[in-house]
C-alpha cells in the first residue's frame, strides 16, 4: 500500500470513528459553527465534532504544524476532503480566519505575528471578520477612506466599514485602512484590530432575505497598537488583492445554500413535483431546464477539478479565480431561480402549518443568493479582471 | 500508450501526447490553413478534399491513431485523436478523419470480425480506403430512427431504402450501412450493420455540397446485395456497438469543435486589440470586454469537458455515454455563442467572405448537427442520468 493509500485508509477509519451521525446530514444555515470567544453550538454533536477536528488539527489541514496546522501535503488534504465529502460530513468549523486571513498571514506577516495570530485560528478560538468595503467604496475598493493616523506608539483609526460579515459576532477584524491620502492604491495598509477595542460599534444590516449576516462597522478614535500592522506601511493593497483571491476561490467553491440537498437533489424534486413518465420528469420543459442546469454544474465541477490538477502538477492554476467566482455565483443564482420555479407556491411560505422546514427556508436562500454575484467583487468586477489580466485587452475606452 | 502520468491525471497530457499535439499544430497551421478549404471551395474541387494533404496527414499517422498497431495503426488512443482533431478544427481542415478514420475504425473495432478488421483497418490507416457511415435517414440524428430495410436472403442481405447526410459519402470506397432487419423505426432492437461497396449494384449516390464547403451524400438502395461476410457483428444487434462507437466519435468531434471555438476567440481578441474606433481600440470598451470575458469562462468549461471526456475514453470509463452527450451539447452551445459574438465583434468586415469568421460559423453549424444536436444530447443526458 502506498503512503497515500494508507493515509486514505487511516482517514476513513478515523472519520468513521469520530464524525457523529448527525454531522453527516445537510446543514441548515443556522446550525453552522463559527467558533470564537462566544462560540455557539447547535448540538452536543456539533461541539464534539468541532473539538475532535480541532484536536486532530484538521480544520486547517495544510497549514504548517509549527503554527497549529495539520501539516498535510496537498495530496493528503485532497484525500481528506474527499473522505469528508464521501460521508457528507458538515464543516466542523466555518472560519474567515481559515479561508481568507490565515493564508495571507502565512505569506505576509512577521514571525511574531504568525505565532500570535495563526494558532488561535486553527483552534477556532478567535473569530475574524473582514473590514474591506465602505459606503463610498464598493467595486472601487481602493478608494477607501477609513483613516489610520500615526500617533507614535499606535494608530488612531476613524471611519466606517460596511458589509462586514458577522462583525457583531466577531472577535477581531482584518481591516484595510488609509495611511496616505495623497495616493490611492499605494496609500493603503493592512491592520488587525481587536473588536473589543473602545470606539468600535457593529450594527447588523437587515437584508431582503430577512436575515442579517452583514453589519455596518463604525470605528471612532480606535487605538490600534503598531505591531498589528501586517506587511509594510502603505503596502496593504498587495495583501488585499491576494486575500481577495482566497475570498473568490472560497465563494465559488462553497456550496452556496443547502437548496435542494434535503429534497434528494434537483432531479428528484422535479419528479416529486411533476410526476414521472417512464422514469423521466413528467414536465418536458422543466426536465430540459433541469438537464441544462445539471450540465452546467458538471462542466463547472470538472473545471474546478482541472484547475486543482493543474496546480498540483505545477502547471499554473488554469482559469483565473475571477472566472470561478463569476461562473460559480451566476450559476448559483440560476440554480435558486430554478428551484423556486420547480417548487412553485411551496417555496413562497416563510411561516405556517403544513410546510417543511426546507420549504420555509427556500425563499430566504433564494434571496441570499442574489448577493453572491455582488460580494467579494461583483460579477462586473470579475469580468473586468478577466478582460485585463487574462485576455490582456487594452484599457482607456468608455466604460 | 497510457503511461503512469495518465493513470493519475484526468486533464494533463503526457509527454508523448504533447509531442503529437505539437506535430499536429505545426502540420495544420503551416501546411493546411484555412486557405486550403477556400481553395477546395473556390476551385469546385471534384473530391472536396485535398488528396495530397490527406496523404501527408496519413503519413504522419493521423488516420490510424485509433487503430491498434496489429492492424496497421498507432493505437494512440482517443486523447491523441482529439488533439489532432482540435488542431484540424483550428484551420477548418477538410479531411475524412471524422467520417472515416474515426467513426468507421471505432465501429469495426467495436463489432467487426477478425477478418473484417484485418482486411479494412490497415487500409483506413494507410489512407487507401475511405469508409463512411450511412446512418441518418431524416434531418435529425437519431440512431434508432432507421427504416432502411435489410432482408435475409440465402446467406446474405438485401437492402432497400435511403440514407442522407452521409459525411464524405461522395468519395467513400465503402459504406458501413445501418439497416433494419426487424422491428419498427424507433426501436433499438433489429439494427444490423453491414459493409457495402460504393460500386455495389443498386446503389445510387449523389453529392451534397454543404454550407461549410464540406460534402455529404444522399444514398439510394435498390435491392443491394450484401454477402454474409460483409455483415458486421450479429444481425439485429447493431445498436449497442453503434452507440459505443458514436460516443467516442462525438467526443473526438467535440475536440474539433473546441479547436474552432479557440481559433475564433483568439482571432476576435486580436481584432479587439487592433481595430480602432473613436480613436481607441474597440477592446477598450466595457460592452465588448465583458462579453469577451464571459466567453472566456464558457470556453474554459469546454476545455475541461473535452480534456476529461478524452481521458475517460482512454480509461474505458462507464460514464462515456453521459460525458459524450455533455460534450456534444455543451460545445455546440458555446460554438454558437463564440461564432456569433466573434462575427458581431468583427462588425461589417465579419460579414464579408474575405474574413474567415463566417467559415467558422458555418462549420460550427454543421458540426452541431453531426451525431446529434444540442437538444438530442440534452435529452439523452437527462435519460442517462435517470430523469
Amino acid at each position: 500500500m502506498s503512503n497515500l493509500e494508507a493515509f486514505r485508509h487511516e482517514t476513513r477509519a478515523w472519520l468513521e470513528e469520530n464524525c457523529p451521525a448527525s454531522m453527516r446530514t445537510p446543514m441548515p444555515d443556522d446550525e453552522q459553527v463559527w467558533g470564537g470567544r462566544n462560540a455557539h453550538f447547535h448540538s452536543e454533536d456539533a461541539k464534539l465534532w468541532f473539538d475532535r477536528m480541532v484536536e486532530k488539527r484538521w480544520v486547517a489541514p495544510t497549514w504548517p504544524a509549527e503554527y497549529g496546522g495539520g501539516g498535510l501535503s496537498n495530496e493528503e488534504a485532497t484525500i481528506l476532503a474527499q473522505e469528508l465529502k464521501r460521508i457528507n460530513a458538515r464543516p466542523a468549523l466555518n472560519s474567515f480566519g481559515i479561508w481568507m486571513l490565515g493564508p495571507a498571514l502565512l505569506e505576509f506577516a512577521s514571525e511574531e505575528q504568525k505565532q500570535k495570530f495563526i494558532p488561535p485560528i486553527t483552534r477556532g478560538e478567535i473569530r475574524w471578520c473582514q473590514g474591506y468595503s465602505e459606503p463610498g467604496s464598493g467595486s472601487d475598493l481602493a478608494g477607501l477612506q477609513t483613516r489610520a493616523e500615526d500617533k507614535g506608539d499606535h494608530y488612531l483609526v476613524n471611519g466606517q466599514k460596511v458589509w462586514t460579515s458577522y462583525a457583531d459576532q466577531a472577535d477581531w477584524i482584518f481591516c484595510l485602512v488609509r495611511t496616505d491620502t495623497s495616493v490611492k492604491h499605494e496609500g493603503i495598509s493592512f491592520l488587525l484590530i481587536d473588536m473589543a477595542s473602545e470606539g468600535i460599534e457593529a450594527r447588523p444590516i437587515k437584508l431582503i432575505s430577512g436575515k442579517s449576516p452583514f453589519c455596518e462597522t463604525f470605528l471612532t478614535d480606535v487605538k490600534v497598537p503598531k505591531e498589528n500592522l501586517v506587511g509594510e506601511l502603505n503596502k496593504g493593497w498587495t495583501i488585499a488583492k491576494r486575500l481577495l483571491e482566497h475570498e473568490r476561490a472560497m465563494v465559488s467553491g462553497m456550496n452556496m445554500g443547502t437548496g435542494e440537498a434535503s429534497m434528494g437533489g434537483m432531479e428528484q424534486l422535479a419528479k416529486d413535483v411533476f410526476g414521472e413518465l417512464n422514469g423521466m420528469i413528467g414536465d418536458a420543459v422543466m426536465r430540459e431546464k433541469v438537464a441544462r442546469h445539471k450540465m452546467d454544474e458538471e462542466a463547472f465541477a470538472l473545471t474546478l477539478r482541472r484547475s486543482a490538477e493543474m496546480a498540483k502538477a505545477g502547471k499554473g492554476q488554469g482559469a483565473a479565480a475571477s472566472m470561478f467566482k463569476y461562473y460559480g455565483t451566476e450559476m448559483n443564482k440560476r440554480r435558486f431561480e430554478l428551484l423556486l420555479e420547480l417548487m412553485g407556491t411551496r417555496s413562497l411560505a416563510i411561516e405556517g402549518e403544513g410546510y417543511e422546514d426546507h420549504e420555509l427556508e427556500m425563499s430566504s436562500q433564494w434571496l441570499r443568493s442574489k448577493g453572491n454575484s455582488i460580494e467579494g467583487g461583483t460579477s462586473e468586477v470579475q469580468l473586468n479582471v478577466i478582460a485585463k489580466r487574462v485576455l490582456d485587452l487594452p484599457e482607456g475606452g468608455q466604460s | 500508450m497510457a503511461d503512469d502520468t495518465q493513470k493519475i491525471f484526468n486533464f494533463i497530457l503526457s509527454e508523448e501526447q504533447v509531442l503529437l499535439q505539437d506535430m499536429a499544430r505545426q502540420f495544420f497551421r503551416d501546411k493546411v490553413g484555412t486557405a486550403n478549404l477556400r481553395k477546395l471551395r473556390d476551385s469546385e474541387d471534384a473530391d472536396g478534399i485535398d488528396r495530397d494533404i490527406w496523404q501527408e496527414a496519413v503519413g504522419l499517422g493521423f488516420a490510424g491513431i485509433l487503430i491498434p498497431e496489429e492492424y496497421g495503426g498507432t493505437g494512440f488512443g482517443l486523447t491523441g485523436m482529439g488533439l489532432v482533431m482540435q488542431e484540424a478544427g483550428r484551420v477548418l481542415a477538410a479531411t475524412p478523419l471524422l467520417s472515416s478514420s474515426i467513426i468507421s475504425s471505432l465501429l469495426l473495432l467495436q463489432a467487426g470480425s477478425e477478418n473484417q478488421k484485418q482486411d479494412i483497418l490497415p487500409k483506413i490507416a494507410d489512407g487507401s480506403q475511405l469508409v463512411a457511415l450511412a446512418l441518418e435517414e431524416s434531418g435529425h440524428h437519431n440512431p434508432r430512427l432507421v427504416a432502411l430495410s435489410c432482408v435475409e436472403t440465402d446467406g446474405g442481405l438485401t437492402l432497400n431504402g435511403q440514407k442522407t447526410f452521409v459525411l464524405d459519402g461522395h468519395i467513400a470506397d465503402k459504406f458501413i450501412v445501418v439497416a433494419r432487419s426487424s422491428g419498427q423505426s424507433g426501436e433499438t432492437d433489429g439494427l444490423t450493420l453491414c459493409l457495402v461497396d460504393a460500386t455495389a449494384d443498386g446503389l445510387t449516390l449523389t453529392r451534397t455540397k454543404m454550407v461549410d464547403s464540406r460534402n455529404a451524400a444522399e444514398l439510394q438502395f435498390e435491392n443491394v446485395q450484401v454477402e454474409q461476410d460483409a455483415i458486421i457483428g450479429q444481425i439485429g444487434a447493431g445498436h449497442d456497438p453503434l452507440e459505443a462507437a458514436l460516443d467516442k466519435a462525438r467526443i473526438a468531434l467535440s475536440a474539433e469543435v473546441l479547436g474552432g471555438i479557440e481559433e475564433v476567440f483568439d482571432r476576435t481578441l486580436d481584432y479587439l486589440k487592433e481595430r480602432k474606433q473613436f480613436g481607441v481600440p474597440i477592446g477598450s470598451f466595457q460592452a465588448l470586454r465583458h462579453r469577451a470575458a464571459h466567453m472566456f469562462g464558457e470556453i474554459e468549461v469546454c476545455r475541461s469537458i473535452v480534456a476529461y471526456s478524452l481521458s475517460q475514453a482512454d480509461k474505458q470509463s462507464n460514464h462515456l455515454p453521459r460525458l459524450a452527450s455533455l460534450a456534444k451539447a455543451r460545445l455546440a452551445e458555446t460554438a454558437t455563442l463564440v461564432t456569433n459574438e466573434g462575427l458581431q465583434m468583427h462588425g461589417g468586415i465579419g460579414m464579408t467572405d474575405d474574413v474567415d469568421i463566417g467559415l467558422f460559423m458555418k462549420r460550427a453549424r454543421v458540426q452541431s448537427q453531426i451525431f446529434g444536436d444540442t437538444q438530442f444530447h440534452r435529452n439523452r443526458y437527462a435519460q442517462i442520468s435517470g430523469y
